[in-house]
């Protein structure tokens, strides 16, 4: 059990990374790889999609893999982070359209907020349960 | 809900390790279910009395919310 949940770990892992580096060559490539070239850049978005998808199906096989309690656990995570994401997304998004701060409500504070909420939620769901 | 998961597994000379191994959860849901912070499925609570050779009701024991 411990061996078949190391090896989905490790996959989800290098889909991650691999992810992170594909998004970062379709970020950064047109500027300063090949010069807004629209093939190459098509290419890279289409690569980073398809390689999204796989870490996605690699997330799945892991979740699967969870027993009844580890799902409890990331169910009720996922739940309340997503409650949390919208309610406070739409709140920034507004906070942005009225004019009330001054920088752009950008996707990638959202990404962050969901990344630190899921965390917290997760350690805090962990020690409520285990 | 009550349970003597604890006490049973105790009398078969079982770690939490072990009894996760044969029902196929982990030691910490074994850990859950014994101080009684978490209620198991019932495919889990028929693995057990499969093991321990005793109907559900003898060590479930279903409380009611006041």
């Amino acid at each position: 059990m411990k061996e078949e949940r190391k090896k989905r770990l490790i996959r989800l892992a290098i889909w991650t990374w691999s992810w992170v580096a594909t998004l970062a060559v379709a970020t950064f490539g047109p500027k300063y790889i090949w010069e807004e070239n629209t093939f190459w850049t098509t290419l890279a978005i289409g690569l980073n999609l398809v390689n999204g998808v796989l870490m996605i199906s690699a997330n799945r096989s892991l979740f699967n893999h969870y027993d009844e309690l580890e799902r409890k656990i990331h169910l009720e995570t996922m739940g309340l982070t997503l409650g949390l994401t919208v309610v406070t997304g739409l709140s920034y998004s507004l906070l942005d359209q009225t004019n009330l701060i001054s920088s752009n409500a950008e996707i990638s504070f959202l990404v962050m907020f969901i990344s630190i909420t899921y965390l917290v939620t997760l350690m805090i769901n962990r020690k409520r349960y285990l | 809900m009550k349970n003597r998961v604890h006490g049973l597994r105790k009398q078969r000379k079982l770690t939490q390790e072990q009894l996760g191994e044969i029902i196929g959860v982990s030691r910490q849901t074994i850990n859950a279910i014994e101080k009684e912070k978490f209620d198991p499925s019932l495919p889990t609570a028929f693995k057990m009395a499969k093991l321990f050779q005793l109907p559900i009701e003898e060590f479930f024991f279903f409380e009611e919310d006041k």
